[in-house]
């Protein structure tokens, strides 16, 4: 058979479309298959849309503080229908946009659901096409790029039904505003939904299976962001296992143990938000003998699955299920197909969580660096005294640094406030450089900014903090 | 721009002199032109272009020694790329020199000025800016690792701390070869007392600069003599049989003008010697004895500045006829530079003739990573005793340098008589 294409990318999600573009790049023929949207979780129905609708509550949010800055305005309000709605433009702008990069690079998409059979040099890709029919081809190099979903747990009742009880999906596109929420799983996802619901005057309560909130962050970040969360009203149960999930007449009804005693809440919606899995099915891995652990696809160095051929990279490879991971993984997979010898691909990876206040973070935090026996030295610096955040009214929050005691090496940042999601490139630039502390003190931070207070939180670390 | 990058001639070449630039700036460029040679270990190679484009800047004057691999040597704007205003635009790096006079090509690199500024300038060590991040800087300094001797798997050949690492724990080693394994992991370096302290005036003598060839021999050699242990096993060869027989192969390749020398039917007897006792064609390697399949024969060829070791690939197989020519073809081009690194780099086998010279016996340095070397001295005429009477024979004494790590004296003897046998009655060659 002959070959139809040098590369097919299977999902065209940010790992999926960047592979497709690079791969175009370096001159291989390159068609992307997907199944629903061009743009995959991200762009329809994750990062993006939800950062449009946190934008609208974190507007709606300042509207609330207008007297702090000595303005005033008549009545706030909000039209939920018109937020929701303009979350989805937003979606569809840049579904269309990926269209367009597509077709710019001359990549071909081919609509439909992609399985794998045997073949040869890669497996060849059969697609079950939208527009009815099956087209089979085949190519040098196949990338898996099929991404993951929400994890659910039938048997407590972790299930969605689309109704009441909502994935992600159904959470940014409801149709009517909820009074009360429960929000299951406190990590990234769980959260921005909490706090995007509260901003709006939602009753809101998130349910965290593990000690704290943000799990994954330092722990003093996630003390700092639970008290900055119950000021704002959210109500949080952490060290809560759910036993049993269930609808009853006008909503849900969730009971949990904590701390050996049970409690039920109820609302008029839940969100399940415990986990991602792996789109592994319906592929023909099994057939194939492709690995998998924990419902991911097990990979090498340059996201290889052991089959000739066959690669994988972003969420189906496994976590972190981050948007740039993906693409970081696509384009160091491509290149690797193409024969270039790409750069390591164990670049730090960053963190974001866009509630109010940010959440942002990389490299170890101070538990991860104590459990490995890692000598570090920690500096904070907090925003309440930063110039630039006092004249913003926004200081909450603070940064902290890890540097290796012996090596001077950046190896953690951890940082929580207004727009820190905006400033992390900056230690994760200082990381993939392998910057010390030296090269950090010696640079020069723009006044006033509230980056500053990252130079101050390194001079911190070596006692040699200018403003506390 | 592109940036053009000195090339890796070689898998372990770690830098080379930049001997000459066969373009000059504002020159249009295709694909595949040459544009640069480049004086490496041990021989001259022409460097050529990737992509199309005008040489924009040339970064690394001819001349420059020990110019590393990766380093940028000159950039290439792409066609259609704003062009740069003449003069006033170019870069204001201080690493970034360009020739204010084009250096005369045949000027010797000690006698070119503007690369001894640069490396002043830039470097201590005299070589190329060495590109390493922060940590693996201060990492190299804590563990007194030499960043010069690490090769950087970073964007641009970069040094990481993951290559610093490498090098400290001994593994991954910056280069493939078993001399530069020890080397990676390097002892400190031996005291050396300037000519002056040992009571050598200045101005006394003339210093010739060392080139890539003896800066190569002189760590190979070193490395060898210092690291293997080896020992030498000599034996008398009665050569009248082999000196008729090539006579009458003369005359019958007189048509085809094939001249085969005594130095081309040793190569034979050794490679058939090899495959008869094929202990002696073996490597050391830390995971095992590597017995090789095929009898790689290295010739050493005696050049302007040094040497080097042409080699005879599976000189088993050949025919004097065919050894003879492919042997006066690869010595030519080793005077003239021209071997290509396959051509010298991976021999099994070495062997040194210094017959020639009227020596008659010598122990030569085994040529890493190689068993053994053969050495070859004068044939001569010298009485010998048959029975109980005296005779008079032409005998030559060849010595057999082993690495005792894999070829123990039993088996270099063994080696020794097979190679006497074909020697002394060439036409066993034959069997």
């Amino acid at each position: 058979m002959a070959l139809d294409f040098d590369l097919i990318v299977i999902g065209s999600g940010p790992g999926g479309y960047v592979a497709a573009i690079r791969a175009a790049q370096l001159g291989l023929k390159t068609a992307i298959v997907e199944r629903e949207n061009l743009g995959g979780i991200c762009l329809n129905w994750g990062c993006i849309p939800t950062k449009a609708l946190l934008k609208s509550a974190e507007v709606y949010e300042k509207l609330g503080h207008l007297d702090d800055y000595g303005l005033s305005a008549e009545k706030r309000g909000f039209d939920f229908a018109k937020v929701v709605a303009r979350s989805r433009g937003v979606a569809k702008q840049l579904n269309g946009g990926v269209g367009f990069l597509m077709k710019k690079n001359k990549i071909e998409v081919i609509e439909g659901a992609a399985g794998l059979e045997k073949g040869n040099p890669a497996p060849k890709v059969v697609v079950d096409l939208k527009a009815g029919g099956t087209r089979t081809v085949q190519a040098k190099s196949v990338i898996l790029a099929t991404g993951a979903r929400a994890k659910i747990i039938p048997a407590i009742g972790l299930a969605p039904d689309g109704e009441r009880i909502w994935t992600y999906r159904e959470a940014m596109t409801a149709s009517t505003m909820p009074a009360s929420l429960l929000v299951i799983g406190s990590g990234a996802i769980g959260i921005e939904f909490a706090s995007f619901y509260r901003a709006l005057g939602a009753d809101v309560t998130v349910i965290e299976a593990m000690d704290r909130i943000l799990p994954v962050e330092d722990g003093e970040v996630s003390a700092a962001a639970q008290k900055a969360f119950e000021k704002r009203g959210l109500k949080f149960r952490v060290g809560a296992k759910v036993t049993k999930l269930a609808k009853t007449g006008s909503g849900v009804s969730l009971t949990l143990e904590a701390g050996g005693t049970s409690e039920t809440l109820s609302a008029e919606r839940a969100i399940v938000a415990v986990g991602i899995e792996g789109n592994v099915e319906g592929l023909g891995l099994e057939a194939l003998g492709v690995k998998l652990d924990r419902g991911h696809i097990t990979t090498d160095d340059h996201g290889g699955t052991g089959i000739p051929g066959l690669f994988a990279i972003g969420d189906v490879a496994g976590p972190p299920w981050l948007a740039h991971k993906a693409s970081h993984e696509g384009i160091h997979c491509v290149e690797h197909i193409a024969g270039r010898a790409p750069v390591k691909i164990k670049s730090p990876i960053p963190g974001c969580t866009y509630a109010q206040p940010q959440v942002a973070s990389v490299g170890l935090t101070e538990q991860a660096a104590k459990a490995q026996g890692r000598a570090v030295k920690i500096g904070r610096f907090p925003f309440r005294v930063n110039g630039k955040a006092i004249a913003s009214g926004e200081v909450e929050g603070f940064v902290k640094t890890l540097y290796d005691a012996e090596t001077g090496a950046l190896v953690g940042a951890h940082l929580i406030g207004a727009e820190v999601t905006e400033m992390i490139q900056g230690f994760v630039l200082a990381m993939t450089l392998e910057a010390t502390e030296a090269e950090v003190m010696a640079t020069v931070f723009p006044h006033p900014t509230m980056s500053e207070a990252m130079h101050e939180a390194t001079l911190d670390a070596y006692g040699q903090v200018i403003h506390i | 721009m592109t940036d053009i990058l000195m090339p890796a001639l070689s898998p372990t070449m770690e830098e080379g002199t930049l001997a000459k630039w066969t373009v000059k700036v504002g020159d249009a460029i295709k694909a595949g032109d040459v544009i640069a040679e480049i004086e490496t270990d041990k021989a001259t190679m022409e460097v050529e272009a990737v992509d199309d484009g005008v040489m924009a800047e040339i970064l690394v004057p001819a001349g420059t020694e020990a110019v590393k691999v990766n380093a940028v040597i000159a950039r290439l704007q792409a066609d259609g790329e704003a062009s740069l205003s003449k003069g006033a635009a170019l870069p204001v790096a201080s690493d970034a020199i360009v020739p204010a006079t084009k250096p005369a090509p045949n000027l010797t690199p000690a006698q070119a000025p503007a690369p001894a500024l640069v490396a002043a300038a830039k470097s201590p060590a005299g070589g190329a800016r060495i590109f390493a991040s922060p940590l693996a800087k201060r990492l190299a300094a804590a563990k007194g690792v030499a960043l010069a001797n690490l090769t950087g798997t970073g964007p641009h050949g970069r040094i990481i701390a993951a290559d610093v690492e490498a090098a400290k724990a001994g593994v991954a080693a910056p280069r493939a070869t078993p001399a530069a394994v020890v080397s990676a992991t390097p002892a400190p370096p031996r005291q050396v007392q300037s000519l002056e302290q040992m009571g050598i005036a200045p101005g006394s003598y003339d210093l010739v600069p060392l080139d890539g060839m003896r800066k190569t021999i002189a760590r190979r050699m070193t490395d060898s003599f210092r690291d293997i242990p080896h020992f030498p096993l000599t034996m008398d060869l009665e050569i009248d049989r082999l000196l008729e027989a090539r006579a009458r192969i003369n005359t019958a390749l007189e048509a085809r003008k094939i001249k085969v020398s005594v130095n081309d039917i040793l190569i034979k007897a050794a490679a058939a010697a090899l495959k008869v006792v094929p202990e002696a064609n073996a490597s050391y390697t830390p995971e095992g004895i590597a017995l090789h399949h095929h009898a790689d024969v290295a010739v050493a060829v005696a050049i302007d500045g040094g040497l080097i070791t042409p080699i005879i690939r599976a000189a088993e197989n050949r025919s004097l006829a065919d050894i003879s020519v492919v042997m006066k073809d690869l010595a030519e081009r080793a005077r003239s530079r021209k071997l290509k690194p396959d051509e010298f780099q991976g021999g099994t086998f070495s062997l040194s003739n210094l017959g020639m010279f009227g020596i008659k016996s010598f122990a030569s340095i085994i040529n890493e990573p190689q068993g053994c070397i053969l050495s070859i001295g004068a044939g001569e005429k010298r009485p010998v005793v048959r029975g109980d009477a005296l005779a008079v024979a032409t005998v030559m004494t060849v010595t057999l340098t082993c690495d005792h790590r894999v070829v123990d004296g039993a088996i270099g003897s063994r080696w020794l008589a097979a190679f006497k046998g074909f020697v002394e009655d060439p036409v066993t060659l034959l069997a």
